[in-house]
């Protein structure tokens, strides 16, 4: 149980290495899959070529889309592709490479599946038997005196062991398409490692200072949308809370709220923890107290992000905004906690340096 | 769990001993495979050989590819060869080493895969069954009307029923078993040799001196390669914190009264702004970003960080009256 959760948050720690892992058992579980499943043909000429090849093609089509399911990027992926543009340029590189790398990793558990199946040959088998050409493999004369029809049927019973009586030909046409099968998934096995080959490690031949960029810009959008979440959690908690601290002491009477209120927002010293718990709780509202503005906030997030553009005053004046603070703002700013409905106006800041 | 701790720890502090660890782990890998996979040999002569010589070649080839897609220094070899030359020289011997080292490592499992294949005999007795004399041997089977290299190319089917009750399959297969297993052990005994002599003559060749420069400067490209990929995380996690909590105070100042930050305000952002605004370090527009990454690629930093440690800071300097400079801390 320690060994397994252990691994789970080495994988965790890092969101690339997770999706990894997940990949790696979608690989294992589409090889599991394989050997669990039963594989039965039906041994008739209209349903040989359809099952054979169905199984070779349809599961790995599921594997696929479950990669895309499973893969927490694809919403990320949606969200980028169909945002307006507002402030922040729209990259269409961030979307291709984003779109590449999901794909990717869906792709392995497919691959799996069909070099699994083709290095076993149990569907090629099932497939092609009706093709097989039996003078191949010896002298069998009543076959070749048979009707077109009935020699189809009986190909097409090649692969049943117990529906089909000549051993030798069942065992030596099983063996020819098994090898064919066989060629042909480690051929595709080379094509696929080859390809990925090619882009892996010849790639920084090409695009080696834009691939940074995208790779930079793609994580970012990810883990701005996590700190936006993480931040609005911690702001619904602050709200609700502040929301039913007020309701109480509405109910017990105006007079012990104003007493609240202007006590808090002097710069008393010797604060009780109350006081302390309830500043820092009005601090995470971020100044956002009611529901429209709340609202506002949800909406423009989607339609006008902002531009990525710090601004810088911001970290070099706090020290100012503070002093300035402390002397202007609980005189003129709030009482009752209610903020008065005051336009957006030019004051003036006076700095006092140490 | 201690220990496998340790072992992970050990393994993930060098590099190198990662690429060994996934080097060793290919390696187990293509046994496993050889192990797991269904050799079925056609019986035909005219596929026989054709069967065998794949299944012994292309694999290889396969784990080759693998080999060096998941060895690390692949890339950094790539990108050291590619980068254009920038503040910092370009030491061919460095791209040199990688690439070496990238080779060793990738060639270990396809040299696994054939050496087993060889000492396995399977696929010779495959391929080169239907090239022996079978006057060699008695018990040639006879009443069949097969010919001979029909009747021989069968000696790998062991369930084929024209060697019922005969020891003429057998004896075939284990002479040509024989001559597989010779193969491989021969094989692997140059290879062993090649490497004792390359490892013992390689010191008259090259200066050690300069072998343990390029050595460090090869595992420097990697450690500076890493670090480069934390950073740029720790700095998008930081950048991210402050434009999600400035768009929401920008939201403020529409509806609220933006007064100089009164009390509430600024304590609660004095606390984690001052460590986030030093990660940042002052790069803070998406322009910024993509200059630094752009010139992170073009021109690459000299390797000198001596400014870092004796970083000028703003002070008022006077001369006092012999003249000396005198610095005031700010």
């Amino acid at each position: 149980m320690d060994k397994f959760r252990m691994m789970f948050q080495f994988l965790q720690s890092n969101q690339e290495s997770f999706m990894n892992g997940i990949c790696g058992i979608m690989a294992l579980a589409s090889a599991q899959m394989y050997s669990a499943f039963e594989f039965s043909c039906p041994c008739m000429p209209e349903y040989n070529y359809t099952y054979g090849i169905g199984l070779l093609i349809v599961p790995p089509l599921w594997f696929f889309m479950l990669g895309f399911v499973l893969n927490n990027n694809v919403s990320v992926l949606a969200e980028e592709w169909k945002r307006p543009t507002g402030k922040r340029r729209k990259d269409p590189s961030i979307l291709r490479y984003m779109f590449c790398s999901i794909t990717q990793r869906s792709l392995i558990a497919p691959a799996v599946w069909v070099s699994v199946t083709l290095m076993d040959g149990k569907s090629f088998l099932c497939a092609f038997s009706i093709n097989l050409d039996i003078d191949r493999f010896g002298n069998y004369s009543f076959i070749r005196e048979m009707s077109e029809t009935d020699k189809m049927k009986l190909l097409a019973k090649i692969p049943c062991k117990d529906l089909f009586e000549h051993q030798e030909i069942r065992v030596a046409a099983s063996r020819y398409i098994k090898c064919i099968s066989q060629a042909c998934g480690w051929i595709f096995l080379l094509m696929m490692t080859f390809t990925a080959f090619l882009i892996r490690a010849i790639r920084p031949c090409f695009t080696q200072a834009a691939f940074l960029k995208t790779k930079y810009w793609s994580h970012y959008v990810d883990i701005e949308r996590k700190m936006f979440d993480e931040t609005c959690k911690e702001h619904a908690k602050s709200f609700a809370k502040i929301c039913i601290q007020q309701y109480f002491e509405n109910i017990s009477g105006e007079m012990r709220s104003l007493h609240h209120h202007r006590r808090s927002y002097k710069n008393d010293s010797d604060d009780d923890d109350d006081e302390d718990k309830k500043r820092s709780d009005e601090d995470k509202l971020l100044g956002i107290r009611a529901q429209d503005d709340m609202n506002k906030v949800l909406w423009n997030w989607h339609t006008s992000k902002p531009a990525l553009a710090l601004r810088k005053e911001q970290m070099d004046g706090e020290n100012n905004g503070r002093l300035n603070g402390e002397a202007n703002g609980t005189i003129n700013g709030f009482a009752k906690g209610h903020t008065h409905d005051v336009g957006k106006k030019e004051w003036a800041v006076y700095y006092s340096k140490v | 769990m201690e220990r496998l701790k340790l072992v992970l720890q050990y393994f993930q502090s060098n590099s190198e001993s990662i690429s060994n660890g996934i080097c060793i782990i290919l390696a187990l890998v293509s046994v496993k495979l050889y192990t797991s996979f269904d050799f079925n040999c056609p019986c035909l002569p005219e596929y026989n050989k054709l069967y065998s010589l794949g299944v012994m070649f292309i694999p290889p080839i396969i784990l080759f590819f693998l080999g060096v897609l998941v060895n690390r220094h692949t890339g950094i070899m790539m990108d050291e060869w590619m980068r254009p030359i920038g503040n910092r020289s370009k030491n061919p011997a460095v791209v040199k080493y990688l690439f070496s080292a990238m080779m060793q490592r990738a060639l270990l499992a396809p040299l696994v895969w054939i050496l087993v294949t060889l000492l396995d005999g399977k696929i010779f007795i495959c391929a080169f069954s239907a090239s022996v004399d079978p006057a060699l041997f008695s018990g040639l089977p006879n009443n069949t009307d097969l010919n001979v290299i029909k009747i021989m190319s069968k000696v790998a089917c062991k369930e084929d029923v024209i060697f019922k009750n005969s020891s003429f399959r057998k004896a075939v297969s284990r002479y040509v078993r024989c001559y597989s297993q010779a193969v491989g052990w021969s094989i692997l005994l140059f290879l062993i040799v090649l490497g004792a002599l390359g490892r013992l003559i390689k010191p008259c060749f090259d200066e050690h001196a300069s072998f343990l420069q390029i050595r460090y400067w090869s595992n420097y490209l990697d450690v500076e390669q890493k670090l480069f990929d934390e950073t740029c995380v720790l700095h998008a996690r930081d950048f991210a914190q402050k434009c999600v909590v400035q768009f929401f105070e920008d939201m403020r100042e529409d509806t609220v009264l933006h007064l100089p930050h009164p009390p509430f305000i600024s304590h609660y952002q004095e606390d984690w702004q001052d460590g986030e605004a030093e990660r940042l370090h002052g790069i803070t527009k998406q322009e910024q970003v993509d200059q630094l990454l752009n010139k992170w690629y073009f021109s690459k930093p000299e390797l000198d960080v001596t400014r870092i440690g004796h970083r000028p800071r703003t002070c008022v300097t006077w001369e006092d009256h012999k003249g000396k400079t005198l610095y005031s801390d700010v």
